[in-house]
């Protein structure tokens, strides 16, 4: 049978000391769903370029590539997405009843794969740039 | 609350959650891909839209782009929707919150579609 209660503002950011990990793994799962989304309106915003032509779409996102500073911000957004993704498959699991009792140990998985993938990608994502 | 309030936020809540999961489920799949595509097997800084053309001129990958962005939309603009009301908004602000973000939800998968098509080499009308 179902219950209902008054369990208040969910998002009190003030009891942060007292976060438990699966408290932490929320709190980062909506502060990279947040960067995801301004990103996405971002993205859209560049990608128009291509509206004005194929010339100033092509000038647009190798002008954007040239700069370092747009380079570090996309291994930033890669770390974004990559610890999205993995928390969510986390939190899907949990949502169909898988590894209850591993919601600690599997956040922790999350983040130290995150980190491995954005280390191993930072080659690639520096590449050429400023050549 | 009214009982019959209550009964139409729940049921629409429920559709929401689940819908939110479903695009969770997929998009998972389709930002792997994607970044993997455009940093590793074509590397971002060689981008130019002669390759994006050939790329969205094939019907299933342009399917499955246009499918991205009306999910990641709809998987963002809902998580952000969820996110406030977990902070507490109620009332009026809560329906301009839902309506504002309605707008911008439909105002950017039309501008993507937009973009799209272009990218596949169809004129806009």
């Amino acid at each position: 049978m179902s219950q209902s209660y008054d369990r208040g503002i969910v998002e009190d950011y003030g009891r942060w000391r007292e976060f438990s990990p699966g408290m932490w793994a929320w709190v980062l799962h909506k502060f990279t769903g947040w960067i995801l989304i301004g990103y996405l309106f971002t993205h859209i915003a560049v990608l128009s370029t291509v509206l004005d032509g194929g010339a100033t779409y092509t000038e647009t996102i190798q002008g954007l590539e040239s700069l370092f500073i747009v380079r570090i911000m996309e291994i930033g957004l890669l770390a974004v997405a990559v610890f999205h993704i993995l928390n969510g498959v986390r939190l899907l699991m949990i949502d169909l009843g898988i590894g209850l009792d591993k919601q600690a140990a599997s956040f922790y998985v999350s983040l130290v794969v995150t980190a491995i993938i954005v280390i191993a990608s930072i080659p690639t994502f520096l590449g050429e740039v400023g050549v | 609350m009214s009982t019959e309030t209550y009964r139409s936020s729940f049921t629409r809540g429920s559709t929401l959650w689940l819908l939110q999961r479903v695009t969770a489920a997929f998009l998972i799949v389709v930002l792997a891909f994607h970044f993997f595509q455009l940093h590793f097997v074509n590397h971002a800084w060689e981008i130019d839209f002669a390759g994006t053309q050939a790329r969205m001129s094939n019907l299933l990958y342009f399917t499955t782009m246009w499918l991205f962005l009306v999910t990641a939309t709809f998987h963002g603009v809902n998580g952000v929707y969820n996110a406030l009301i977990n902070q507490g908004l109620s009332g009026r602000p809560h329906q301009v919150l839902k309506w504002v973000l309605i707008i911008a939800g439909a105002g950017l998968i039309l501008q993507g579609t937009r973009v799209a098509l272009v990218m596949a080499g169809i004129d806009l009308p």
